[in-house]
C-alpha cells in the first residue's frame, strides 16, 4: 500500500508538471477530454497542438510497455459490451460537462473554479456508486 | 522555433502525462476500479494522483500566471465561467457513471491503446462515438452563439 500510495504520488506529481508545462508553453488547459473532442469537433489554430499532445501521449503509452510492461491493464470484471456503453457514456458525458478528470480534477481544481469542483464531486459520486453497486451486483449472481 | 512551438511542445507535455498516468497506476484498469468499488477491499491509493498533480500544479499555476503571456502563445487561455449549469452536472454525472463501469477515463484510456488489448480499443472508439455525437446534437446551438473559448 506506501509504495502505491508513492507512485501515485510520484506519477500524480507529473501530471502536475505536464499540465504546468502545457499552460507555460501554449497558455493552455491540460484537458484531455478537451483536447480529443476539440480536434474532433474542429479544425483550427489549435488542432496541431492537440495532435501533437496526442501523439506524445501514445508515444508515452508506448514507452510505458517496454519499461514498465504491467502498467498498463484491461478491466478483469467488464465484458467488451459493459466497457462499450462505458466509453459512449465517457464520450458523451465529457463534452456535455466540458471536462474530465484533468480538465477539471487537475487543473480546474487547481484555480478553484466552482463549476470543477462541481464537476468532479459530481463524476467522483457517480463513479464510487456505479463500481460499487457493479461489485455488488456480481457478487449477488 | 516554429516546430519548437507547435509540434515538440506539446508533445513532450502529452509523454510526461502518459508517464505519469502510467506510474501512478491510472492506466491498470483493474486498479483504478479497485479505487472506486467501496464494497470490495478498498485500495485508497489512487487519491495520491489528483492530490500530487495538483499539489505541483498549484504551485507552478501561479508563478506562471505571473508572466504576461506563455512561451508560444499570444496569452493565456484560462476558462473563465463559473455558473454552475444542468449540462455540466449532468454531463460530469454521465462521466463518472461510465469510469466506473469500465474503469478507463480518457486519458487512461488512450494510452492504453498501446497495449492493443481489445477493451482499450472498444473503449476508445465508443468514447470518440460519444463525442462526435455531443458535437453532432450541440451544432445548432454552436452556431447561434459565440464558440466557448476554452473547455476543460
Amino acid at each position: 500500500m506506501l509504495t502505491s500510495i508513492l507512485w501515485a504520488s510520484v506519477g500524480g506529481a507529473m501530471i502536475g508538471l505536464a499540465a504546468s508545462w502545457i499552460l507555460l508553453a501554449k497558455g493552455r488547459i491540460a484537458g484531455i477530454s478537451g483536447i480529443i473532442g476539440g480536434l474532433l469537433s474542429a479544425r483550427d489554430e489549435q488542432s496541431a497542438w492537440r495532435s501533437s499532445f496526442l501523439v506524445g501521449l501514445l508515444v508515452g503509452g508506448g514507452i510505458l510497455t517496454t519499461i514498465l510492461p504491467d502498467a498498463i491493464a484491461a478491466p478483469d470484471s467488464r465484458s467488451l459490451v459493459l466497457i462499450g456503453a462505458a466509453g459512449g457514456l465517457v464520450g458523451y458525458g465529457t463534452r456535455l460537462g466540458s471536462g474530465c478528470t484533468s480538465g477539471h480534477g487537475v487543473c480546474g481544481l487547481t484555480r478553484l473554479s466552482p463549476r470543477s469542483l462541481a464537476a468532479t464531486l459530481t463524476f467522483m459520486g457517480t463513479g464510487f456508486l456505479t463500481a460499487t453497486i457493479v461489485a455488488l451486483a456480481a457478487g449477488a449472481r | 522555433m516554429s516546430s519548437m512551438h507547435r509540434i515538440i511542445a506539446p508533445f513532450l507535455g502529452g509523454l510526461v502525462f502518459a508517464l505519469g498516468l502510467g506510474l501512478s497506476g491510472m492506466t491498470d484498469a483493474n486498479k483504478v476500479i479497485g479505487f472506486l468499488n467501496l464494497a470490495g477491499d478498498w485500495d485508497p491509493s489512487l487519491a495520491f494522483v489528483m492530490m500530487g498533480a495538483i499539489g505541483v500544479h498549484l504551485v507552478m499555476y501561479r508563478m506562471i500566471l505571473k508572466r504576461q503571456s506563455p512561451l508560444f502563445a499570444d496569452r493565456f487561455y484560462i476558462p473563465t465561467r463559473r455558473d454552475i449549469s444542468a449540462q455540466l452536472l449532468v454531463g460530469a454525472a454521465l462521466f463518472g457513471v461510465g469510469w466506473g463501469l469500465g474503469g478507463f477515463c480518457p486519458g487512461p484510456g488512450l494510452v492504453s491503446l498501446v497495449s492493443f488489448d481489445p477493451a482499450a480499443g472498444v473503449f476508445v472508439a465508443s468514447m470518440l462515438g460519444g463525442m462526435l455525437m455531443h458535437s453532432l446534437l450541440s451544432l445548432p446551438s454552436r452556431r447561434a452563439r459565440k464558440p466557448a473559448e476554452a473547455t476543460c
